[in-house]
């Protein structure tokens, strides 16, 4: 019963929060009218419209589509390169600097380049993706794997853990700690830089579609495609991420009250 | 089959750790390794592991398999208790179900055949210790290394892991080098107690007990205790840590 109320008391301000932020975007629209800001209501209605001409569901597939499919590539090869430069020091030194100038070059940089070497298309929004987000997967994964217990290692060179045991047994479900925070920060990169790459590469997709708005000076429009990426991007965190945190991490939440004494 | 350490030192940087030491651990008998804190018994036990090199002389454990039980029960805590017990036996290449049979056969006999599928949090400090000691007998040990064990349990736990190991000891005829800093302790389960001190370590005195284990009562055990403490060397080991405790 506590909980319940605690938990509707933690939900109703969550819900004010939201509302005070429509009521400023209502108060900003009706002081420098509807053109330059239109509001909550207008944005809305522009977003009825394009949900009836199905032109929202193409686009949300594909941005979802290649939002997810950067964000598993650098996921990946975040996670086996993190892992790699936290073993081994050698790695670490070799990979960090790589890393770090991949952080340094802004992502609109990367779709220039992308757009050169790939042309248009889906694939020039993926490759963008995944190289703005991997060097946060690579230091989540670097960082969990340096900070695996040292007695945990030395319990394993006691009994004679071979490297492949190591990795799946000892590393991994260590790092899956370490990586999750930077998977949702990557995540979050990942839609912002699809619709940036869209917005320049494809003709499809959520970017594309601001871009035609902005040739229809159609603010109602933009508004409505940055409602629909806000609510992609929240989907994809507690809709994906967060159950598969809990799903991979059993042993950390099914802690019994001081049961087993 | 056999352990020994003919005339072993080990210096870490430019501190002796351990220094000429010379001892053996045969089949079926238990050395216990008494002395001060921080005079290598630890180290001791981590060459005789094989997980440090010896600096000069050598280690030789002819033992078949060695199981380690460490002072922390260092259990992964992303398993079970019976993927814990079985860590040995994958690392080993024994299949899935094999290795779970022997380790559920395994947590009986430590007395933890209500928690195979709890996580080490979920375990007191005791019962995760049992599943440590369960993991080191279940790649069928041929001599088991303890490193203090029991020291962080209560008196209540402690006394039950003794238990268990002087079964294995006495009833099974399983080679174990015990580290302890604990007299009694070291009394109740050793054919032989070797006491180490010193910076760097070495073996100060060797005391082989002959009195039956059956026969080995509480009485008994402070007594010979108290008659190890009347010896110079003993004493001045024992002293020592006290006096650098009460400085600490």
């Amino acid at each position: 019963m506590g909980g319940l109320i605690r938990g509707s008391l933690s939900w109703a301000g969550s819900l004010t929060g939201v509302l005070l932020f429509a009521a400023f975007w209502e108060w900003g629209s009706l002081v420098y009218g509807s053109f330059l800001l239109p509001g909550p209501r207008d944005a809305i209605g522009a977003l009825v419209e394009l949900a009836v001409d199905d032109q929202l569901w193409s686009a949300v597939w594909a941005t979802t589509w290649r939002a997810m499919s950067g964000f598993a590539l650098s996921a990946l090869l975040g996670i086996v390169f993190g892992m790699l430069a936290g073993i081994s020091g050698t790695a670490g030194r070799v990979l960090e600097p790589v890393s770090t100038v991949l952080l340094g070059i802004p992502p609109i940089a990367w779709i220039v380049l992308a757009l050169l070497w790939f042309g248009s298309g889906s694939m020039a929004a993926i490759y963008t993706v995944a190289v703005t987000t991997v060097p946060v997967t690579f230091a989540g994964a670097q960082m969990g794997t340096r900070t695996l217990d040292p007695r945990l290692r030395e319990m394993a060179d006691v009994y004679r853990v071979s490297l492949r045991m190591r990795v799946w047994d000892f590393y991994l479900p260590h790092v899956v700690s370490y990586v999750f925070p930077a998977l949702v920060t990557a995540l979050g990169v990942a839609w912002k830089v699809t619709v940036m790459a869209e917005l320049f590469a494809t003709d499809d997709g959520v970017g594309a579609g601001m871009a035609l708005t902005r040739v229809n000076l159609d603010t109602a429009g933009a508004m409505a495609w940055i409602l629909v990426v806000v609510a992609l991007l929240l989907m994809a965190e507690h809709g994906l991420l967060r159950p598969l945190q809990k799903k991979m991490e059993p042993w950390r939440q099914s802690a019994k009250p001081s049961g087993a004494v | 089959m056999l352990l020994s350490f003919e005339n072993v030192s080990l210096t870490i940087g430019t501190s002796g750790i351990l220094a000429d030491i010379d001892m053996t651990v045969a089949p079926g008998e238990s050395v216990c390794l008494v002395g001060p804190s921080g005079c290598g018994k630890t180290s001791l036990l981590r060459l005789a592991a094989g997980v440090v090199e010896a600096s000069s002389g050598t280690v030789n454990n002819r033992f078949g398999a060695t199981g380690v039980v460490f002072q922390d029960p260092r259990l992964l805590p992303w398993h079970r208790t019976l993927e814990n017990i079985a860590l040995g036996l994958k690392s080993r290449g024994v299949g899935r179900r094999e290795r779970l049979a022997r380790a559920r056969a395994l947590a009986s006999k430590v007395g933890l055949e209500d928690s195979h599928d709890c996580f080490p949090h979920e375990l007191s400090g005791g019962m995760q210790q049992r599943v440590a000691l369960a993991r080191a007998l279940a790649i069928e040990a041929d001599i088991l290394l303890l490193d203090e064990p029991f020291s962080a349990l209560d008196v209540g736990l402690r006394a039950e892991g003794q238990d268990l190991v002087e079964r294995l000891v006495v009833d099974q005829g399983m080679s174990a080098l015990i580290v302890t800093h604990d007299l009694t302790e070291a009394l109740r389960l050793a054919h032989r107690v070797v006491v180490v001190s010193g910076h760097p370590g070495r073996v100060v005195f060797e005391h082989c007990v002959g009195t039956p284990f059956h026969q080995r009562s509480p009485a008994w055990l402070y007594e010979q205790a108290g008659h190890l403490l009347r010896q110079e060397v003993v004493r001045k080991s024992f002293l020592f840590q006290r006096t650098s405790e009460r400085m600490s």
